[in-house]
């Protein structure tokens, strides 16, 4: 595998480098918090507590989210996605599934596009607009969990 | 990941490596024979007769008169040089292409267009054909010019040159066409072909970059883009790329030369190409026509997947290959020759295109059959998309969105 040029960690630069960092290139190889099967996929996606999707096939990029939550202390105890999309968008899901395991649901909230780019050491400018979206693929998992569970605090009745 | 030091380059149809036989021919005229053509001193003359020689040995290929040939910087500026050129010199008119061109001729004719003439973009149908029928009914009283390209250069489609050219002639249109991908694999006599102007490439043939011709019929006049010192008969100044020259003469001798046993060799390493891998990979189907097709162009659409990241992943492996993905191009936009083809966007997505070239064997191919399906596989266990294979186009009146 080449080194990628120090150059290329600059956020915004102007020439159109194909380079991606070395940080983008292992997750893009090596992608964490993957399902090993489609059924794997199936089984996790019906006992996540929360999903989110965001993409669309016009833009190539389609990033889907699921979460399991510790419920004692609304941290996030797993995070696994499927994304369909170039290499920074494979990396940057990959990378932001990292990043909230183990996170307060308050704080993964507040995760923004920029926070991804800062922990891939960088992304060619182009790819930004498009390829980071897992920040809002989370916040759309996130969202879906606390929506069903004050819809099982509607449903439960309350103790006097 | 596996990396090696094998490198398959699978992207001919970009750009080829110059031919050790046009470097040798082309290498005198750097240093020894470096005068300019328009000199009247020996040196002078001595370029003067290596242009004059690599245009007569072009003209014999193409069976037109010498004089017929300019020489250009490149297959752009031969575009640019015919279709402005006789845009410009008539003022006004209709012009006809197609939808599937290279940006060479769109880019040209949307400037035209801002100029005050009028385009009809003729629609393609699956295969990449345009349709005769079709062309006919465009042609108005006041169209000045058709332009057709010969091969398409992400599918591989060959349109029916000859077909447009009797259609031309018959309601006395000027007829150019886009040959930078025919080149070197198909027929090039302009009698034949029936054009009355045509662009080649030497960039695709083996030789040099920054090199062209645009072959004009000698009665057809056009405007020139360059104005100058009068060279190539007024119609492009500046002075003679003469080492270009010589190399593009060369590149084209050999390529005609050589083009029937090589097109029978690229067909079948194309053929065994694209049925492997349709057949080891789910999903996927060819883009372009199975057999109007340029010997050396394989156009594949792996569904559920995107083409960059195929792409890079074959880069690991030292594939180099090109893809029609958003993702990869400069707009951010899929390629317009699928969409053309009537492709919906996750099909065109994930399109791959691999151009065969003089040195690929078998060997290489083989070696792209065995790393391209553990790719598609890894990549799709991760996709969220599931198409089917009876999704992959758009149906009628059904228009892409855009991002």
């Amino acid at each position: 595998m080449k080194t990628a040029d120090k150059k290329t960690k600059v956020v915004g630069h102007k020439r159109e480098e194909w380079i991606y960092t070395d940080i983008v290139k292992d997750h893009f190889f090596h992608p964490r918090n993957i399902f090993a099967t489609e059924k794997e996929a199936e089984t996790y996606k019906k006992n996540a507590d929360g999903t989110g999707q965001i993409g669309s096939p016009a833009c190539g990029d389609i990033m889907e989210m699921y979460i399991k939550v510790d419920k004692k202390n609304n941290t996030i105890k797993e995070c696994k996605w499927r994304t369909f999309g170039c290499a920074s968008a494979i990396a940057s899901t990959s990378i932001l599934s990292e990043m909230v395991i183990g996170m307060k649901l308050s704080e993964a909230k507040k995760i923004t596009p920029l926070d991804i780019v800062k922990a891939l050491g960088g992304l060619p400018a182009r790819k930004i607009h498009c390829s980071v979206l897992g920040d809002q693929a989370l916040r759309a998992a996130i969202d879906d969990y606390e929506r069903r569970r004050k819809e099982r605090d509607k449903s439960t009745p309350i103790k006097i | 990941m596996n990396t090696t030091k094998k490198e398959i380059y699978l992207d001919h149809a970009s750009t080829t490596y110059v031919r050790p036989e046009v470097v040798q021919a082309m290498l005198p005229f750097f240093e020894q024979k470096f005068g300019n053509p328009s000199s009247l001193h020996r040196l002078g003359l001595e370029a003067k007769s290596a242009v004059d020689e690599s245009r007569q040995k072009i003209a014999s290929i193409l069976n037109c008169k010498p004089n017929e040939i300019i020489f250009t910087g490149g297959g752009t500026e031969s575009i640019n040089l015919a279709l402005k050129g006789v845009a410009l010199l008539k003022g006004k008119g209709h012009i006809i292409t197609s939808t599937i061109e290279h940006p060479a001729v769109l880019n040209t004719c949307a400037w035209l267009e801002k100029k005050g003439f009028s385009v009809t973009y003729l629609n393609v149908d699956d295969e990449g054909l345009i349709s005769i029928k079709e062309l006919e009914k465009a042609i108005q009283k006041d169209t000045i010019l058709i332009s057709i390209m010969y091969a398409n250069n992400e599918i591989g489609t060959i349109e029916p040159i000859v077909e447009i050219g009797k259609i031309a002639r018959k309601h006395k249109v000027l007829f150019h066409t886009d040959a930078c991908q025919a080149a070197g694999a198909l027929e090039l006599d302009v009698n034949k072909l029936g054009v009355d102007l045509m662009t080649i490439n030497s960039s695709k043939i083996y030789g040099p970059k920054g090199m062209g011709l645009l072959y004009k019929r000698a009665e057809i006049k056009l405007e020139p883009l360059i104005h100058g010192g009068g060279q190539e008969a007024g119609a492009r100044s500046g002075t003679e790329n003469v080492a270009g020259i010589v190399g593009l003469a060369t590149a084209l001798e050999l390529a005609q030369k050589e083009s029937a046993t090589e097109n029978k060799r690229l067909i079948q390493l194309r053929d065994y190409l694209i049925n492997n891998t349709l057949k080891k990979i789910p999903k996927s189907f060819l883009n372009g026509h199975p057999t109007k097709r340029l010997p050396n162009n394989v156009n594949i659409s792996f569904l559920d997947v995107e083409g960059e990241s195929i792409m890079l992943y074959l880069n690991e492996y030292g594939v180099y290959v090109s893809t029609g993905s958003a993702c990869s191009s400069q707009k951010l936009q899929i390629s317009h020759v699928l969409n053309a083809i009537g492709l919906k966007h996750d099909a065109a997505h994930g399109s791959i295109r691999f151009t065969l070239g003089k040195r690929t064997t078998k060997a290489d191919i083989n070696y792209v059959l065995k790393v391209l399906p553990p790719i598609i596989d890894s990549l799709r266990k991760i996709s969220p998309v599931k198409v089917k294979m009876s999704e992959i186009r758009e149906k009628m009146g059904e228009k892409n969105e855009n991002c």
